[in-house]
């Protein structure tokens, strides 16, 4: 319900003058997002041109070639990149606004295809990690709230404090050492794509975002419980397990919709340390690749995938409380 | 008597400031604490040596005594992630207060420019922003700063925004005080509080961000010593050497654990409501 399609939630909007958020509201949302892509674009576009590295040197480098001063003039003149600031960024946004968002440097292919490519393993590691995440955080956030301040609650709470703290690299890094080089039963390079290779990916990112989550469904769980509802039920005698995963569990997972939606957005523009350190073909390892040999448009073009995919996903967090929230569906 | 009483008091603060301050001193007085140790003089004959009583991290690739490096290591990840929580405090503060004090064409400027900022994951554009101007540690402080002052000025601007309309700031503006009068003694000690708590419990997260982008190459260079970077040196022997990866990373988890109880227990001092 939560992850409902958008397509879905736009024909819901269309059909409904109810929605929470107004037409208004989504319409300056929509323009904000623009905006900020502008922005963003022209921020990345004004780095690249100021940088000190230069793509053709790299680019010949890199085919074997000594990049001597001519040659790399020559091909800077013929690629365009001897042109004014100007001319070069509104060359590029005319051609995005055409679909067309370069070649990389480095693969020589369209960046298009070299995005939509990793699109797939890094949605894959997304939805793998965010569930593991949630089998772990919900459980433990949920005893630590009914059981508050036994020894319980204490040793829950101990952990996330020092789970907070723990680099998700180093996590990432002493789990292939137990797994994969100690007792051998996972492949150290994760380029496979089966299952077995997204258990230790997924299982970092879901270890290094579960003791926040777990700290907040205490926090939620503990708010619910000491409700007016909660304390009517059981007076009334309803069971407490009843009272527990009828009202308080599904109440106590409305805020964690924002957060999640936050994570979510920020893990499908790819985790860059984590597919570093396993070898995951995902969008953030092929970001490290870009920036580090100066693959201007790859980086352009990656950039700009982010900013849209976690706007959007924000926009749709909004949404989804029309469905979870049914006072949303009154508000007007 | 009344400052022991403070310290008495808040047991949990006091044990971690204390550990703060002795990592502190150790970066300080790191040439101490490592024996005299060079942490960059190599000596490949003793390339890759278990931990032993000569060396008690072992060694790296190039014969560097692992111990040494990761005291000196502190020293870069301090005073980087001070700078940070330094650069983005003042920024975020002045830039902050300006827009909830003038409102206007002021407000939507910096608040539009910290919008835009903020509606992006911010690792990604540190990333990219260290990545393209070249690896250096100060390149990495200058990025990360860029993405998380918007943080500091929004909250400094909505604690403005509650008092800008009081009465008595109406007041002391009708009786003929200096705009600068108004902002440093009514806006600035209004802002002050909640901010220097975001700063003490931020300086964790922004050593693991600072970590994390020389990790991937894209902060210190070799043959800095500093704890990201070590542990991406450290990986390709991780079979044959895992005391490389280990103490670093450890160097890392202890630091970053100590400045977020510290923040966390300073946060409980000055604003019991939170808890």
């Amino acid at each position: 319900m939560i992850l409902c399609s958008p397509l879905c939630l736009c024909k819901l909007f269309l059909e409904r003058e109810e929605f929470y958020l107004s037409k208004k509201q989504l319409i300056s949302r929509l323009l904000q997002i623009v905006v900020v892509l502008i922005g963003i674009s022209f921020i990345t576009f004004l780095l690249t041109y100021v940088s000190p590295g230069d793509p053709v040197r790299h680019m010949l480098t890199a085919s074997g070639t000594m990049p001597t001063d001519e040659t790399v003039n020559a091909i800077r003149q013929e690629m365009g990149l001897n042109d004014p600031f100007f001319t070069q960024y509104f060359r590029w946004v005319g051609n995005c606004l055409h679909g067309d968002f370069g070649d990389s440097y480095m693969l020589h292919k369209p960046v298009v295809t070299l995005l939509a490519a990793r699109l797939w393993p890094t949605l894959k590691l997304t939805i793998f990690s965010v569930i593991l995440m949630l089998i772990i955080a919900v459980p433990l956030g949920m005893i630590s709230a009914v059981y508050k301040d036994s020894w319980i609650d204490y040793l829950v709470r101990g952990i996330t404090f020092l789970g907070v703290s723990l680099p998700n690299f180093w996590v990432g890094l002493l789990l292939m050492l137990a797994f994969c080089v100690k007792i051998q039963i996972f492949p150290v390079i994760s380029s496979g794509g089966d299952f077995k290779s997204m258990v230790l990916p997924s299982l970092t990112l879901a270890i290094a975002m579960s003791s926040k989550y777990t700290r907040q469904v205490r926090t939620a769980v503990l708010e619910e419980l000491s409700s007016d509802y909660v304390i009517g039920a059981k007076a009334r005698g309803v069971k407490s397990w009843k009272i527990l995963w009828l009202n308080v569990f599904p109440n106590s997972l409305l805020p964690l919709i924002t957060m999640l939606g936050l994570s979510i957005g920020s893990l499908l523009g790819g985790t860059s340390v984590v597919e570093v350190i396993f070898s995951y073909p995902g969008l953030g390892n092929l970001a490290v690749s870009a920036i580090t040999s100066c693959d201007y448009y790859l980086i352009q073009g990656y950039v700009l995938w982010v900013a849209v995919i976690y706007m959007v996903i924000n926009l749709l967090v909004d949404l989804s409380y029309y469905f979870v929230d049914p006072r949303m569906r009154l508000k007007r | 008597m009344k400052k022991e009483n403070f310290f008495l008091k808040y047991k949990t603060f006091t044990i971690f400031l204390i550990l703060a301050i002795l990592i502190v001193l150790t970066a300080i007085f790191a040439p101490v604490v490592s024996g005299g140790v060079d942490p960059t003089a190599s000596d490949l004959t003793q390339a890759i040596e278990a931990p032993s009583s000569e060396h008690i991290f072992g060694t790296d690739k190039m014969g560097r005594d692992i111990y040494a490096r990761v005291i000196y290591g502190s020293r870069v990840s301090l005073t980087a992630s001070f700078s940070i929580v330094a650069i983005v405090f003042v920024v975020g503060l002045v830039l902050g207060i300006l827009a909830g004090y003038f409102g206007g064409w002021v407000d939507t400027v910096i608040m539009r420019i910290a919008d835009m900022m903020i509606a992006f994951p911010g690792l990604v554009l540190a990333l990219a922003v260290a990545g393209i101007m070249g690896a250096s540690v100060r390149n990495a402080v200058l990025a990360i700063s860029l993405v998380t002052w918007p943080k500091y000025a929004r909250l400094a601007r909505s604690l403005v925004m509650k008092i800008r309309h009081r009465d008595y700031v109406d007041a002391a503006i009708v009786t003929g005080s200096k705009t600068f009068y108004m902002l440093s003694r009514y806006m600035l000690p209004n802002a002050l509080p909640t901010l220097v708590i975001t700063a003490a419990t931020d300086i964790g997260s922004m050593m693991l961000e600072l970590a994390a982008l020389s990790f991937l190459g894209f902060g210190a260079i070799p043959p800095t010593p500093e704890w990201g970077l070590m542990l991406s040196e450290g990986r390709a022997y991780m079979q044959s050497a895992p005391w490389l990866m280990i103490f670093p990373g450890l160097a890392i988890f202890i630091t970053v654990v100590v400045f977020n109880m510290l923040g966390d227990s300073l946060r409980d001092i000055l604003d019991p409501k939170s808890e």
